[in-house]
C-alpha cells in the first residue's frame, strides 16, 4: 500500500528546536570579536541635510566607526527599484543612508559600530545633524491637489503611478444600468509587525572569502544577488542566510537599507557586525501597508445582477516606491473577487507621501479590494431588499466557467485568470455551517425584540496565489538513508520543513523521517526569489514534487539495471523498491544511491555489502549519461497563478452603548486546493484571520500633520490578543488546481483578506435598526458610537 | 550580595544568579537588562526580545516561580534571586515538558517567537490554575502577543497541557 503523506496533519517537524528555546533567530548568532550597530534616524519628516557632525561620537570609547553617506563607497549609489512597471512613471528610491535629504521619520542618517549595541546607542546621541525642515505631505488626498507641497521636488509631482484598468465597455453598462450605487470607502495604515523585528549579522570570512549574511529576510536569495553585484564579489562569494524568522506577513520581503549597510561594515572594518532593530525602530524603519481611499460605484440590473463597476482611488505609497505598485495593482485586479463583473473601470494612483514606504503586508491590496466589492454587493442588497447571501449567488462566477478570466494582466505580468473552484458550493456550505436561515429566520428577530443588536455577516473572496517567476529544489538520496530537499524559500513559520518533506515523502515513497528539509540558505539553493504572496506550497512544493519525480526515476533505473527487470515492473514501498509480486527481490533506495556512487570508502550503512560485488557491467565505472548520485534539480514555474477563495460569516454584537463589539461565531469556507497539511492550512488561516481582527479593529498607524508618528509603540499601536480573537471554525473545500502537479494553491494571507469586509457587513446587520452603514475600517469602539451617533441624530 | 567593583569600572557591579538552577556570578553595567544578560552574557538565547516596552511578553521568564518581563527588568535587580527560563523545561534531551509536547501536538506556535515567553507564563499558570476554562487561559495569556497563530491553538495547547499535569502518563 502507497503511503499517503499529502493531506495528513503531520506534526510539525521545525518544533522540537523552537519549543526547547534552541531555535537560531538572527539576535541570537554570537560570532567572536562581533561588533554592534545601531542608526540615527530622522526626527523629521522632510528637512534638507545640512550638515552632520560626528566627531565626538567617533571619539568615544568603544566606538569603532560612524558612517554617513559620504563614507558608503559603492553603496553611495540609491537603492535598487526592485518591481518596475509601465504605470509606475515616476519611481524613486532611497539611499542607504540619506544624502541630502530625509523623506520620513525613521530614514537613516548615520550608522554607528560600536563595541556593544548599549554603546552604540550611546554614541547616536552625540552625533550632530543639523536639518532644514521642509513642508511635510502627509494627507494623500491634498499630495493630489495642483499646488500640493511635493515629497520628492524634482519628480514635479506627487503621483508616483497612474493606473487605468478597463474591462468592456463600463460607460455603456453605467448609462444602462438599473442602478447605480456609490461609495467612498477607507482603509487606514497598518503594518505587518512581526514579534521578531528585522536583524542582520555580516561577517568576511577571510578564510574561504565568503561574505556571509544572515538575515532575518523572506528573500535571501535576491539579497545574496544584490550584494554580490554591489559590493563586486562572485554570487557564491556572498551567503545569505535566513535562518529561525520570528514572523515576516510581508514586511521581510524587501531590499532594506540595513540590509546594505551592515554586510558594508562588515567588510570595511573586517570584523562580524550585527544590528537588530528594536520595536520603535521597526515603527518607523520597517515598510508599512494599507490606506487607501476609494471612490467605488457598482452598476447592476433590476435583479441584482452585476453590469459594471467602477473604482477610482487613492494608495498612499509613503515616501519611497521600491517595490512599485505591486499592492494598488493587486487592488485593482483582484477588486471583482468571485463575482462576474463584466464591465470594469480601475483607476488609481499612487501618491508620495513623508511616511515610511508602503509594500506589501499580509493581504497585499487584497483586503481593500475584498472590503469595497464586499460592501458595494451588500449595498446592493440592501437597496433593493434582497437577501445578501442571494446577490452572491446571483453574481459568482460559475463553476463550468473556469478558466475565468477577469481582463487584467496581475502582478506577476501574467492575465488574471482564475483557474478553479466553486463559489456557490463555498457559500452553500458556510451558510450551513453559520445556520444563517435559522438565525435571519428565528434568532435575530427574537434578539432585536430583547432589544440586542445581533447581525450577520458574509464575505467572499479569492485569492490569487502561487505565482511566478519559478522557484527549484534539489532533492539528494544519500546511502546514508537520508534524503535531502533543498530549495531557496525560506520561512517565516509556514512549516516549509514539514510540508516539502511531506511532499518528498509522498513521491518517493520513503518514511517522512528520512528527509531532511534545507532552506533559506543561498549556499544550498541558489535560484528563486522567496517567500511572499502565498506561493510557498505552490510553487516550491511543485518542484520539490516534480525534483522527486526525477529521483525516483533514477532509482528505478538503477534498480532495474541490478535486478534485471523492467523499471516498469518495480514498485516502492517505504523506501524500498522491489519487483511487482516478489517483494524479496529488491533493494532500498541507500542502496540504489550507493549504486549510482561507484565510489568505495562508505562507512558501514546498509549499503555495504553492495561494494564488495563486481559491478555488472564491461567500460566506465560511471557509463556516460549517468551521474554518481540519486539526484536532481527541477524547477516549477506556473503559467499564472492559481486562485483560492473562501466564504466567511460571522455573528457578532454591538454594544451600542459602548461601541463594544463581541463575537458569537465565526466560520471559514476555505478552498486552497489540495491541503498538503489540514493542520497547518488551519493554523495559516487562524493567523490570518487575528491579522484582519486587527485591521478591523485595531491596527491604524497614525501620523500628525507634521509627519510625526504618534502611536508607534505596542502601547498604542493594538495587537489583537487571545481575549480579542474569537473561536474559528473552520471547513475545507477542495477544488485541485489544474496548473501545478500537486493541485494546490497558496493560503498564507487568505485570513487577512476578508475580516474588515466581514465586519463591517455584520456591524451593519446588526445595527440596521440604527441605520449605520461601516465605510471605513479599522473601527474602535469610539468611532463605532460616532458612527451610531450620526445615525440616530 | 553585590557589590561595586574596581576603580575602573566604578560603574560596574557583581551580581550572583541562578539561572536554571546554576549559578551565574558576573560583573555587569548596572544598565544591562536581564533579557540582554541571559541572552548575550549567558548565551541562553531561548528568552526572546519582541518589543523591549514591556508588552509583547516574548521575554517572559521565571523570578523565583514568578513571570517577569525579562526586558523591564535590570540584570542588578536579579542579583540574589532565581530565574527560570525555557532551557529549563524540558525534563532532559529525550523528553519534553507536558506543556512543550501539547504546543507541539497541538500546532501552538508558527514562527516560534513568542513561544518561549508563552511556555514559561503558562507554566506559572499552570500551577495556580490547574484546570482553567478557555475563557480563563485566554485572559490569562491576553499579556502576550502572537502574530502568527491566531492564538486558537495555543490554547487548545494550554488546555491540554493543563489535562496532562493533572493526570500524569503512568510510567
Ligand atoms: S520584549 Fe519584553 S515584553 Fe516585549
Ligand atoms: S508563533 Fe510567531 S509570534 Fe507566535
Amino acid at each position: 500500500m502507497p503511503t499517503r503523506m499529502l493531506g495528513e496533519p503531520v506534526k510539525r517537524r521545525e518544533d522540537p528546536r523552537l519549543l526547547t528555546g534552541h531555535g537560531r533567530y538572527v539576535d541570537d548568532i554570537d560570532l567572536p570579536g562581533m561588533l554592534h550597530a545601531a542608526v540615527l534616524r530622522s526626527p523629521y519628516a522632510h528637512a534638507q541635510i545640512e550638515r552632520i557632525d560626528a566627531s565626538t561620537a567617533r571619539a568615544l570609547e568603544g566606538v569603532v566607526a560612524v558612517f554617513t553617506y559620504d563614507d558608503l563607497g559603492p553603496a553611495r549609489q540609491r537603492m535598487p527599484l526592485l518591481i518596475p512597471n509601465p504605470a509606475l512613471t515616476h519611481p524613486y528610491t532611497r539611499y542607504a543612508l540619506a544624502r541630502d535629504e530625509v523623506n520620513h521619520v525613521g530614514e537613516g542618517v548615520a550608522l554607528v559600530v560600536a563595541e556593544s549595541r548599549y554603546v552604540a546607542e550611546d554614541a547616536l546621541e552625540a552625533i550632530r545633524v543639523e536639518y532644514q525642515e521642509l513642508p511635510p505631505v502627509v494627507d494623500i488626498e491634498r499630495a493630489v491637489e495642483p499646488g500640493a507641497w511635493l515629497v520628492h521636488e524634482e519628480l514635479g509631482t506627487n503621483v508616483a503611478a497612474h493606473y487605468v484598468g478597463v474591462v468592456g465597455d463600463p460607460e455603456r453598462a453605467f448609462a444602462q444600468a438599473a442602478h447605480v450605487f456609490r461609495e467612498r470607502l477607507v482603509i487606514e495604515r497598518s503594518a505587518a509587525m512581526p514579534i521578531e523585528t528585522r536583524g542582520i549579522v555580516a561577517a568576511w570570512d577571510p578564510y574561504r572569502e565568503v561574505l556571509r549574511v544572515w538575515d532575518s529576510t523572506q528573500g535571501p536569495i535576491v539579497i545574496r544577488n544584490a550584494l554580490a553585484a554591489l559590493f563586486g564579489l562572485a554570487p557564491h562569494q556572498v551567503e545569505v542566510i535566513a535562518p529561525d524568522v520570528g514572523g515576516g506577513f510581508g514586511c521581510k520581503i524587501m531590499f532594506y537599507p540595513e540590509e546594505v549597510l551592515i554586510p558594508y561594515a562588515a567588510l570595511v572594518l573586517g570584523r562580524p557586525v550585527k544590528w537588530t532593530e528594536d520595536r520603535i525602530e521597526h515603527f518607523i524603519a520597517t515598510n508599512h501597508e494599507r490606506l487607501q481611499i476609494h471612490d467605488a460605484e457598482i452598476a447592476v440590473d433590476a435583479e441584482g445582477r452585476i453590469l459594471g463597476v467602477r473604482d477610482i482611488f487613492l494608495h498612499d505609497a509613503g515616501a519611497y516606491t521600491p517595490y512599485g505598485i505591486i499592492v494598488p495593482q493587486i487592488t485593482a485586479c483582484q477588486l471583482p473577487g468571485p463575482y462576474k463583473v463584466p464591465n470594469y473601470h480601475v483607476e488609481f494612483r499612487a501618491v508620495y507621501s513623508n511616511t515610511v514606504p508602503v509594500s506589501p503586508y499580509r493581504g497585499a491590496g487584497r483586503p481593500h479590494a475584498c472590503f469595497v466589492m464586499e460592501r458595494l454587493i451588500d449595498r446592493v442588497a440592501d437597496e433593493l431588499g434582497l437577501d445578501r447571501a442571494e446577490v452572491r449567488r446571483r453574481n459568482f462566477v460559475q463553476p463550468d466557467e473556469f478558466p475565468y478570466d477577469v481582463g487584467l494582466v496581475f502582478q506577476d505580468g501574467a492575465p488574471t485568470r482564475y483557474d478553479s473552484g466553486d463559489y456557490p458550493a463555498m457559500l452553500a456550505r458556510v451558510l450551513e455551517m453559520v445556520d444563517y436561515e435559522r438565525f435571519v429566520r428565528e434568532e435575530q428577530p427574537r434578539l432585536r425584540a430583547e432589544g440586542r443588536y445581533v447581525g450577520i455577516g458574509l464575505a467572499c473572496y479569492v485569492e490569487g496565489t502561487g505565482i511566478g517567476p519559478y522557484e527549484g529544489a534539489h532533492v539528494r538520496i544519500e546511502p546514508t538513508g537520508h534524503v535531502y530537499v533543498a530549495t531557496g524559500m525560506p520561512q517565516q513559520g509556514q512549516a516549509h520543513k514539514t510540508i516539502l518533506a511531506q511532499v518528498a515523502a509522498e513521491e518517493l515513497q520513503v518514511p517522512i523521517e528520512r528527509i531532511v528539509v534545507i532552506e533559506g540558505d543561498t549556499a544550498h539553493f541558489g535560484f528563486g526569489s522567496g517567500t511572499y504572496a502565498s506561493r510557498s506550497a505552490v510553487v516550491a512544493g511543485s518542484a520539490v514534487a516534480l525534483a522527486a519525480r526525477r529521483v525516483r526515476e533514477q532509482a528505478l533505473e538503477l534498480a532495474a539495471r541490478e535486478l534485471e527487470v523492467d523499471p516498469a515492473d518495480l514498485v516502492v514501498e517505504d523506501g524500498r523498491i522491489f519487483v511487482r509480486g516478489a517483494p524479496e527481490r529488491g533493494l532500498s533506495y541507500w542502496e540504489a544511491a550507493q549504486l549510482a556512487n561507484p565510489l568505495r570508502y562508505a562507512y558501514g550503512t546498509e549499503a555495504s555489502e553492495l561494494l564488495s560485488k563486481p559491478r555488472p557491467w564491461n567500460g566506465p565505472a560511471l557509463p556516460p549519461g549517468r551521474q554518481p548520485a540519486l539526484e536532481a534539480t527541477e524547477y516549477y514555474s506556473p503559467p499564472h497563478a492559481t486562485w483560492a477563495s473562501g466564504a466567511l460569516a460571522c455573528i457578532l454584537e454591538v454594544d451600542p452603548g459602548t461601541g463594544m463589539i463581541r463575537f458569537h461565531r465565526l466560520c471559514v469556507v476555505h478552498d486552497c486546493g489540495r491541503v498538503i497539511n489540514p493542520m497547518v492550512v488551519e493554523g495559516q488561516i487562524h493567523g490570518g484571520i487575528a491579522q484582519g481582527i486587527g485591521g478591523a479593529f485595531y491596527e491604524r498607524i497614525v501620523y500628525d500633520e507634521n509627519g510625526q508618528p504618534v502611536n508607534a509603540s505596542f502601547m498604542d499601536f493594538l495587537i489583537p490578543t487571545a481575549v480579542e480573537v474569537p473561536p474559528i471554525e473552520i471547513a475545507h473545500l477542495e477544488t485541485p488546481s489544474p496548473l501545478n502537479p500537486l493541485g494546490v494553491k497558496g493560503v498564507g494571507e487568505a485570513g487577512a483578506i476578508p475580516v474588515p469586509a466581514l465586519v463591517a457587513s455584520a456591524i451593519d446587520d446588526a445595527l440596521r435598526p440604527l441605520g449605520v452603514r461601516v465605510t471605513r475600517m479599522p473601527l474602535g469602539p469610539s468611532e463605532l458610537l460616532e458612527l451610531i451617533a450620526r445615525s440616530t441624530e | 550580595m553585590s557589590a561595586e567593583v574596581g576603580a575602573g569600572s566604578a560603574q560596574r557591579r557583581a551580581i550572583r544568579v541562578t539561572v536554571n538552577g546554576v549559578v551565574y556570578e558576573r560583573v555587569v553595567e548596572p544598565r544591562l537588562l536581564l533579557s540582554d544578560f541571559l541572552r548575550h552574557e549567558l548565551g541562553l538565547t531561548g528568552t526572546h526580545v519582541g518589543c523591549e516596552h514591556g508588552v509583547c511578553g516574548a521575554c517572559t521568564v521565571l523570578v523565583n516561580g514568578e513571570p517577569a518581563r525579562s526586558c523591564l527588568m535590570l540584570a542588578v535587580q536579579a542579583d540574589g534571586l532565581a530565574i527560570e527560563t525555557v532551557e529549563s523545561l524540558a525534563p532532559d534531551e529525550e523528553r519534553l515538558h507536558p506543556l512543550q509536547q501539547a504546543f507541539w501536538d497541538r500546532h501552538g506556535l508558527q514562527c516560534g517567537f513568542c513561544t518561549p515567553g508563552l511556555l514559561m507564563l503558562l507554566k506559572s499558570f499552570l500551577a495556580e490554575n490547574p484546570s482553567p476554562s478557555e475563557e480563563e487561559v485566554r485572559e490569562a495569556i491576553s499579556g502576550n502577543l502572537c502574530r502568527c497563530t491566531g492564538y486558537q491553538n495555543i490554547v487548545a495547547a494550554a488546555l491540554e497541557a493543563a489535562r496532562l499535569l493533572r493526570e500524569p502518563v503512568a510510567g
